[in-house]
């Protein structure tokens, strides 16, 4: 079973406590986002599934939500990809190897991707969205026989904004998997697609009643995904969005995540459209 | 040289045709010829005549426009399947963009001319055609709108 990995424990006994980790290495991916390393100060790895996030602390600054980029499936460190928006997540970025953070989790609902062996999966994603679905793309990989037709749909601002640039040339050339990606603007000599994600979903091959969706983005970008997907007849039961909210506590307690019934850090961050539909459209929510 | 007939066989394909009556097409495909450009080739410059309906068939054609301060932009990119250039049927018929080819492309040129008066002479023409030259302008805006959100950018 390829689905999680292995741990001998799961988390710290008190969900509220941080665990320490030590960064191990820093990535640039892009002029604002880098791609850490950690490893648990006491050695045992933290297990967890693809689409549940952390709650990561930076001592003295504070503590934020940050979904988990890394694999599964394999054995190794902690890996989460940070966007600079300011605050604690400036602080994340701008930390140099050897500096201890806690960690908090993993909480949260996973992507379940192997919901879709046997048929097609679609992943579609803009920005920073790309990183809670690595860990569902390297799952996939993972037992790509497993799965008919995989297709990443991903939309960048601009294109020094892509994220995994090389990786995304991998999955496509090794793996059999169909990558399209699009951004918002370019300057002239830019060779690829300028344009909006959801222009992307009518040019792909999928079995809509054989298809899991899976989307992660700008809350506006998901329904307009949403929208083509219904269109091309894929069954709201069948897409799985990653919502954003304010998780704070991460266990369901403080409600600042709330989306009316929902907890997004225990109910979601990932949940289905059919359970999201009638929420996504309501300006008080 | 791809003949008349070649292009009418070849339409009912594109999605832009795709269900559209093939006497129809047919009829339209009189005002078509093909073309060919190559990577970096301009297939037309910003106020010059709009006297083209591109129905791409292989290829990408980015859509730009010249600023002085930053050099250009690329607004848009159209692909195999995608149409290029409406402005063949809004007066004054002038390009507002630079059209280019991002690599060797192939398309079918529509004269716009002909095409406007096939429309004119029979509205179900005109009707049938400026349905989905609509659709096209629809997705474009909206996709268009999205963009100006810039939903990516840090303080979204």
């Amino acid at each position: 079973m390829a689905a999680t990995r292995t741990s001998t424990r799961l988390a710290t006994t008190d969900p509220m406590v941080p665990r320490p980790f030590r960064l191990l290495s820093k990535r640039h991916d892009t002029h604002d986002t880098v791609t850490l390393e950690l490893e648990p100060t006491d050695g045992v790895p933290l297990a967890f599934k693809a689409g549940q996030f952390t709650m990561l602390h930076a001592f003295g600054i504070g503590e934020v939500p940050i979904s988990i980029s890394g694999s599964p499936v394999a054995e190794g460190p902690l890996v989460h990809t940070i966007r600079n928006v300011g605050g604690v997540t400036r602080t994340l970025v701008e930390a140099e190897p050897g500096v201890e953070f806690g960690v908090r989790g993993p909480f949260g609902t996973s992507w379940d991707v192997s919901d879709g062996k046997g048929g097609d999966v679609v992943i579609i994603t803009g920005g920073i969205g790309l990183a809670p679905l690595r860990p569902a793309i390297l799952e996939v990989l993972a037992e790509r026989d497993q799965y008919d037709r995989v297709t990443l749909l991903y939309g960048a601002r601009t294109p020094d904004d892509i994220l995994f640039g090389d990786e995304l040339r991998r999955w496509a050339d090794l793996n059999g998997i169909a990558v399209e990606v699009t951004v918002d603007s370019a300057a002239p000599g830019w060779k690829g697609r300028v344009g909006f994600v959801t222009q992307l979903i009518s040019r792909v091959s999928f079995d809509p009643a054989h298809t899991l969706a899976l989307v992660c983005g700008p809350e506006v970008m998901m329904r307009a995904c949403v929208t083509e997907l219904r269109q091309r007849g894929v069954p709201a039961g069948a897409m799985r969005l990653s919502m954003e909210r304010s998780m704070k506590c991460g266990i369901g307690l403080c409600g600042h995540c709330q989306l009316r019934e929902l907890f997004i850090c225990v109910d979601g961050p990932v949940l289905t459209y059919e359970r999201l539909a009638p929420l996504m459209q309501k300006w008080e929510l | 040289m791809d003949t008349i007939k070649e292009i009418k066989d070849y339409l009912p394909e594109h999605p832009f045709f795709k269900g559209l009556d093939p006497d129809l097409i047919a009829f339209l495909a009189g005002c078509a010829h093909n073309v060919h450009f190559k990577d970096g080739e301009i297939l037309f410059k910003e106020g010059g005549n709009a006297d083209t309906f591109y129905v791409v068939r292989k290829g990408r054609v980015a859509i730009q426009v010249h600023h002085p301060a930053g050099g250009g932009s690329i607004l848009d990119t159209v692909d195999a399947g995608g149409v290029v250039g409406w402005t063949w049927l809004i007066p004054p018929y002038k390009w507002i963009f630079d059209a280019t080819a991002s690599e060797d492309t192939s398309a079918v040129a529509f004269d716009g001319a002909c095409l406007r008066k096939k429309c004119e002479d029979d509205p179900a023409v005109g009707y049938a055609l400026m349905k989905r030259v609509t659709v096209v302008m629809y997705e474009r805006l909206e996709a268009a709108r999205l963009r100006l959100l810039d939903l990516y950018g840090a303080g979204a």
